[in-house]
């Protein structure tokens, strides 16, 4: 009795408030330290890194005391066009990815709206892409469109009557009735609206769900064009979610590593910024370099996620 | 449903259309490498339009092939099943420790610092991983658990939290408040009334959260490549399936060991399928 009565009283003294405030931090604490460990100082040290001239032989011996400052792995960056190509490519990679996979979601979405028998199943099935482990889904792509036994190029050549097999994930520009095609970027980006055209399905659906069935019938009733219904009453309620859904595949798609690498290398014109980032690290063992890349990179995301914050306060108030 | 609200014929046309098309696009790959797995490359190469194996061809040799040991004369792939199996259950255990408490605070607590947090764990939820990539490689260097499965636990872990948090948090604000503030007032203490209170009630929430992390474990492949590459034992499944890749290992090998690692995500997707899509989506409903 003794030992307990004074954390009762303890207990008792607190006011809810403070007791929540406690309660909170210590809850939140185990999260936070690996959050803090393996998230917020790995970002100050890639700032570090970024504005020092650092190799990977160098770690051993790393100090504080010891690294060099120097600006140079972004005038370096900044000089090489290469650079400027990566950037490129990964915005086009990212803004064609992003149409494509709400594109698809949307029009999926819609085309499912209407309850059918077996809509259930069918809903299931096209999550397969976005379920299926990344190293399944390119094995699998990696054999369709193989040179030599790959079943696209085997239907072209004997179907399409192709005079030579495509080689899909390493062809940097082919000339399509006098046009030049980015073959290899395309395959990546077709890819990547595979896999994640099912998420965009699922957050339009679910946002779909919560879209009264009223207005639409009224609009019917005064005799709107299934189109007008579409455009001036479903799409309206739907910009939110899919406002939203853009700026998040385009944030993970500049950042996608896993697809392009894995798919091509880079090789092809498809060295995004990620493997650029990758390379310089393991190829080049340039720590600062990558960093600097890296860190770039976040820049140009920031002022993305700045802008839409901004953006859609601006519309609250409106 | 009222009549003017039924769609013309030529929409309905364009509508079943559409979502064929959708259907065998979205599945249709898959079963190719189902189908491809179970010939012998011989007559891949040979005739590789022919989809459908004939029945005198079929076999799970590739499978074997793929799993059993070096030593036995295959590609080592169980070993590698086995190292993602320990990565992905190890994630799953400490994540969802964290989580169900870090959620509980987001969800119900009012602490000072709870904005703070909150927007900290969303900036980590966005941050380009590849970024991090570059100091996480020196500091586990450092640490001397580069090339070990708890350098790589730490960071599934690290990473796989703030979406675990996102989920749980949906489900514990489904939940009514009134039966929480009984069990405190009746004396229990927040540890308690979370386990025997709070967590019967969030258990659909804790499964699906659980299968989801499990999911991003198992599927994992920059982080294993980064870290654990240069020591084959370690190979996690899709490391190892990749890396086997630049090796002259017969396609139909590695298709089968795809197939091998999807079988368990599929299953355990459609088996919680309710559950997880109501969890991701939630934000999308306001």
């Amino acid at each position: 009795m003794t030992t307990s009565s004074p954390r009762i009283s303890r207990w008792g003294r607190l006011s809810r408030s403070q007791r929540d405030n406690r309660n909170g931090q210590l809850l939140t604490a185990p999260s936070m330290v690996l959050i803090v460990l393996v998230a917020i100082v790995p970002f100050l040290l890639v700032i570090v890194f970024a504005f020092s001239d650092v190799r990977l032989v160098d770690i051993p011996r790393l100090t504080p005391w010891n690294i060099d400052f120097t600006l140079d792995n972004f005038t370096r960056a900044i000089r090489t066009p290469s650079f400027w190509a990566a950037l490129w490519t990964t915005v086009l990679y990212a803004g064609l990815t992003t149409i494509g996979s709400v594109g698809c979601g949307l029009a999926l979405a819609l085309a499912l709206r209407r309850n059918f028998r077996g809509r259930g199943i069918v809903r299931a099935l096209v999550l397969v892409p976005y379920v299926l482990p990344i190293i399944a889904a390119v094995t699998i792509w990696k054999t369709m469109l193989n040179p030599q036994y790959g079943v696209v190029n085997a239907f072209g050549r004997e179907v399409l009557g192709w005079s030579a097999p495509i080689g899909f994930l390493n062809t940097a520009s082919a000339e399509v009735w006098g046009v030049p095609v980015p073959v290899s970027l395309l395959v990546v980006v077709v890819f990547e609206v595979w896999k994640s055209a099912p998420l965009a399905f699922l957050f339009v659906t679910a946002r779909l769900q919560g879209v009264p069935g009223e207005l639409e019938e009224a609009a019917a009733l005064d005799g709107a064009t299934g189109r007008q219904t579409l455009r001036h009453i479903v799409l309206p309620q739907l910009r939110t979610v899919i406002l939203l859904l853009v700026l998040l595949r385009f944030i993970w798609s500049f950042q996608s590593f896993n697809d392009v690498y894995l798919l091509t290398e880079g090789a092809g014109g498809t060295q995004v910024m990620a493997i650029r980032v990758y390379n310089e690290l393991i190829t080049r063992a340039d720590i600062g370099a990558s960093a600097a890349y890296g860190l770039l990179m976040t820049a140009i995301l920031t002022v993305l996620l700045v802008g839409y914050v901004l953006l859609s306060r601006r519309k609250e108030e409106m | 449903m009222s009549a003017p609200l039924r769609p013309s014929r030529p929409a309905t046309v364009g509508r079943v259309v559409f979502i064929t098309l959708a259907l065998i696009a979205a599945i249709g790959p898959v079963l190719y490498g189902v189908l491809l797995s179970l010939r012998p490359f011989s007559s891949i190469a040979a005739a590789p339009l022919d989809l459908l194996p004939s029945l005198d061809e079929v076999d799970l040799e590739s499978y074997v092939t793929a799993m059993v040991d070096e030593s036995a004369g295959g590609f080592g792939l169980g070993r590698f099943v086995f190292n993602s199996l320990l990565a992905a259950l190890g994630t799953v255990v400490l994540s969802l420790l964290a989580c169900i408490f870090g959620a509980y605070a987001a969800a119900r607590l009012r602490y000072r610092g709870r904005r703070v947090v909150n927007s900290i764990i969303l900036m980590v939820y966005l941050f380009p991983g590849i970024v991090l990539a570059v100091p996480l490689f020196v500091m586990l260097s450092r640490a001397g658990l580069r090339g070990s499965l708890v350098g790589l636990l730490v960071v599934y872990v690290a990473s796989t939290i703030p979406v675990a948090i996102y989920m749980m948090r949906n489900y514990f604000l489904a939940l009514p408040e009134s039966v929480e503030e009984a069990a405190l007032i009746d004396g229990c203490s927040l540890p308690v009334m979370l386990w025997r209170v709070v967590l019967p009630i969030a258990l659909p929430g804790v499964v699906a959260t659980s299968i989801y992390v499990f999911m991003i474990a198992w599927n994992e492949y920059f982080y294993a490549l980064l870290f654990l590459v240069q020591d084959r034992t370690l190979w996690t499944a899709p490391l190892g399936i990749s890396q086997l890749t630049d090796f002259q290992v017969p396609v139909t090998v590695l298709l089968a060991g795809s197939i091998t690692v999807t079988i368990p995500v599929i299953v355990l997707f459609f088996l919680a399928q309710r559950y997880l899509v109501s969890g991701l989506t939630a934000g999308a409903e306001k």
